[in-house]
């Protein structure tokens, strides 16, 4: 196990590595893959919070507990409300901040503030030649030179081993409020969905897990009462929704949601599918398993047999399918162009492909 | 600013080069230096040249078609909105064709259940909302230029607006593109569905100045337009108090959707311009808040509470349309009062919001020394500033001065942990500024992109990177023999 204490070891690790390296964080968002695990343990501390600029830049291997402390203290949070995996896979440990950002884990307020990409600022990275790279920075509105940012977040780390990241944050809300529509089967809870997020209402959350429809708003104490009533009625068509005020139940709901809770502890193999939401009732029909939405359907989480192929079962949906807990390749057939892209990137950041690899699927033939 | 000479290889082939394109188009090829005139430079008047010559492609298949000709012939194409880039991101040089997405404008669908449009590239961005506001929604992002710039220009740039601190810039509302790369392929990069399976390619795209590939069209996120929005304008006596004010309503908790800062020098250009009836002060915001009446009424009422501890000279409220006009009304004529009185160069460097106060006191120091003077107005919530220079360009040298003045205060904006431009592109105003900002390893790290989409950096091959670092890559693989 190596376990630099800088980015100047980190990049001095990657130079010297004679083989793969299976870069880690806090090992909580899948297996370790092949290779000589390279820990990002030490690599820890906020470096700078600005609570008034609402930025955080922060070393990769920083554990998530301590950045939410720091944020809770000043009335802050990760909007993009990222999930932690370690119900689902079944792992242990400290998730690092790093991590989440490689795994690009959102949640389900992404529906209305976007998802970890969205509120990623800036990066530094040690490439596979072992150069330190950085890009974007810690300003939101940020042109200069391409956004290499967007294509660190959710690269588990095989375009480089991220060692600093800048984060958007934004003030955690006083208020909230979750109406629960019950007995809706997939497709009238996606019609209340989408009427729901088709409203000037500002839902941050919207959810289904076979029984209950759930929809989230949030904000200044007066303005969250008045969108639950007025929302209760635009959704009065769709069922009775039942209104809860508490916050810390409306915490525990949501992040029961955010960790995809009732697939927690269960055998076989789960993915999560993105589409588009009107197209969620034939998907959920589709996959066969047992289906929970979110995203207002653009979201759908599946637990199936071991060993079934997803992607199978929903040929003919415009649908992207992810393995989070399973054998399957991550990345499933791409069409050829695209394949060579991808390819061509990890060729050239990574010319020895050595960083991680096999974590986004098995490497594709070097395009030319 | 200096452009690459003509590929003299290119001009010789000239004559089959239109030949060739005229072949593979509708609607012909432009090449009367009387017509390519028209295409010689962007928002950036400063500069121009005329192409070698000019297509309109009407579809995606004609774009693929033109990129092969001119790929087979070693030919550099520089890709067009609506050509309101104030960046020279469109500028061609005189061996270039430009590929203009103008005739390709149409809404090709719209899905309001799962909220996103798409759209041909060449559409502008205020049609966007145009096809949609009937029944409630709008496009988020709001360039000034939002009349006229298309929403090809947007994805290339990342565009941004008024409205960012809550509603983000175009790569937060881009969920997908059709996109065509140097060799003809066309490719699907995300989608209504919004996630992409491994790399994040349109976040890579968005943004790359149309040097990755040809967006023919895009699936735009569209949003409910909100109940109701209203303005609040604040004038303070020091523009650091001001600057203070942005800070604390910032972390109080509310996201407001706009706030506006003016300075002096703007305040006072723009009352005589406009006659909004502004206060005569120092600095004034304009904080815009949305939602229903009660809901703005709470918001405001906190933001209130907040400016008071900072002694505000004038707070203004407004109670009904008109009102809330006339406090817009002097910000949205600012840049045309200032163009009344003046030559101007509008800068776009952003900077930590922190750092308003003493960024401010540093321009003014800069502006006595290079003996011009310089009017702030800005989306001060997010820290894009726009410091305009004013010059006057029939004084000889005073277009230099401007430019070396605008050059410092754009390094200020790096130094204080800012960045060179926060929505207007780098194209080739701020290209030689890059070192400034990244070491040769993060350059290095961003032209490995376009080697991977555009190996023989054909498309808009002078812009972004300073010419010393991009000169081992621009034209490196054989061209065809005249």
């Amino acid at each position: 196990m190596i376990e630099p204490g800088t980015e100047a070891e980190v990049a001095e690790a990657v130079r010297a590595a004679a083989g793969p390296l299976a870069i880690r964080g806090g090992g909580t968002r899948g297996p370790a893959g092949e290779g000589t695990p390279l820990s990002l343990a030490r690599l820890t501390g906020i470096r700078l919070h600005e609570p008034g600029a609402l930025t955080l830049v922060v070393a990769a291997g920083t554990p998530m507990r301590e950045v939410e402390d720091a944020l809770r203290a000043e009335g802050q949070r990760l909007a993009f409300e990222p999930m932690d995996h370690r119900g689902l896979l079944g792992t242990s440990g400290e998730p690092t901040i790093g991590g989440c950002v490689a795994a690009a884990a959102s949640g389900p307020r992404r529906v209305q503030v976007g998802g970890c990409r969205d509120h990623l600022l800036g990066v530094r990275f040690v490439d596979g030649t072992g150069a330190a790279v950085k890009n974007g920075g810690r300003v939101m509105k940020n042109v200069t030179g391409y956004d290499l940012v967007k294509a660190m977040c959710g690269a588990r780390g095989t375009l480089g081993v991220l060692t600093e990241v800048a984060l958007k944050v934004l003030p955690a809300t006083a208020a909230s409020a979750t109406l629960t529509l019950r007995g809706l089967d997939a497709g009238a809870a996606v019609r209340a969905m989408a009427a729901a997020l088709g409203s000037p209402f500002e839902v941050t959350g919207a959810a289904w897990d076979g029984a209950a429809t759930r929809l989230r708003i949030e904000g200044l104490e007066g303005s969250v009462a008045y969108r639950a009533g007025r929302l209760a009625d635009l959704l009065a068509p769709h069922g009775a929704a039942e209104v809860e005020r508490d916050p810390e139940a409306n915490a525990a709901t949501w992040a029961a949601v955010r960790d995809v809770a009732p697939f927690h502890g269960r055998a076989g193999d789960v993915w999560r599918v993105a589409l588009r939401a009107s197209d969620a009732p034939a998907a959920v029909a589709a996959a066969g398993g047992e289906a929970l939405l979110d995203l207002g359907g653009a979201a759908m989480w599946v637990l199936v047999p071991e060993g079934t192929d997803l992607r199978d079962r929903l040929e003919g949906l415009r649908a992207v399918a992810i393995p989070v807990r399973g054998r399957a390749p991550r990345v499933g057939p791409q069409p050829p162009a695209i394949a060579a892209i991808e390819a061509g990137l990890r060729a050239r950041f990574d010319p020895r492909g050595i960083l991680n690899p096999g974590a986004m699927g098995p490497v594709a033939a070097a395009a030319a | 600013m200096e452009m690459p000479a003509p590929d003299a290889r290119v001009m010789a082939r000239k004559a089959r080069v239109i030949e060739r394109l005229g072949a593979v188009l509708s609607g012909g090829v432009i090449h009367d230096p009387a017509e390519t005139r028209a295409y010689e430079c962007d928002g950036l008047t400063a500069y121009r040249c005329p192409p070698l010559a000019v297509v309109l492609p009407a579809s995606t298949e004609e774009v693929a078609a033109v990129l092969r000709v001119c790929h087979e012939e070693g030919v550099p194409v520089v890709p067009r909105g609506s050509g309101t880039s104030l960046a020279g991101g469109a500028l061609p040089t005189a061996d270039s064709v430009i590929l203009g997405v103008a005739r390709m404008n149409a809404v090709l669908e719209e899905n309001l259940p799962d909220r996103y449009v798409r759209v041909q590239s060449g559409i502008t961005n205020l049609r966007v909302t145009g096809a949609v506001e009937d029944q409630g929604f709008f496009y988020a992002p709001d360039p000034s230029s939002q009349l006229a710039c298309a929403i090809a220009g947007n994805v290339a740039m990342n565009s941004g607006g008024a409205h960012c601190l809550k509603y983000g810039v175009t790569t937060n509302n881009l969920l997908g593109v059709t996109c065509v790369l140097m060799d003809g392929t066309v490719v699907e990069i995300g989608g209504p569905e919004a996630e992409q399976a491994g790399y994040d390619l349109l976040g890579l795209v968005c943004g790359s100045e149309g040097q990755l590939g040809v967006v023919t069209e895009a699936t735009l996120r569209v949003l409910p337009k909100p109940e109701g929005a209203r303005p609040v304008l604040m004038g303070f006596d020091d523009p650091v108090v001001a600057g203070a004010c942005v800070s604390d309503i910032i972390r109080a908790g509310v996201l407001p959707v706009a706030i506006e800062f003016m300075d002096r020098p703007c305040i006072r250009a723009t009352e005589a311009f406009a006659h909004a009836g502004y206060p005569d002060c120092e600095a004034l915001l304009i904080v815009e808040v949305e939602g229903s009446d009660a809901e703005i009424d709470e918001q405001l009422n906190l933001i209130k509470q907040i400016a008071r501890r900072h002694d505000p000279v004038e707070l203004r409220e407004s109670r009904s349309a008109e009102e809330c006009a006339a406090i817009w009304l002097g910000r949205k004529s600012a840049f045309g009062a200032m163009g009344q009185i003046n030559d101007y160069m509008c800068l776009d460097g952003t900077i930590p919001v922190s750092e308003l106060p003493r960024v401010l006191g540093r321009i003014g120091e800069l502006s006595a020394e290079f003996g011009l003077d310089v009017a702030n107005v800005f989306h001060a919530g997010d820290g894009n500033m726009h410091p305009l220079i004013l010059f006057d360009a029939n004084k000889d040298g005073d277009l230099e001065t401007c430019e070396a003045l605008g050059a410092e205060i754009l390094k200020l904006c790096v130094e204080v942990g800012g960045c060179l431009t926060g929505e207007h592109g780098v194209g080739i105003e701020k290209r030689d500024l890059m070192s400034v900002q990244f070491a040769p390893a993060d350059m290095e790290a961003q032209m490995r992109v376009k080697d991977v989409f555009d190996p023989g950096w054909l498309l808009n091959p002078a812009k972004v990177f300073p010419l010393g670092a991009s000169e081992g890559r621009r034209g490196a693989l054989p061209r065809p023999s005249a």
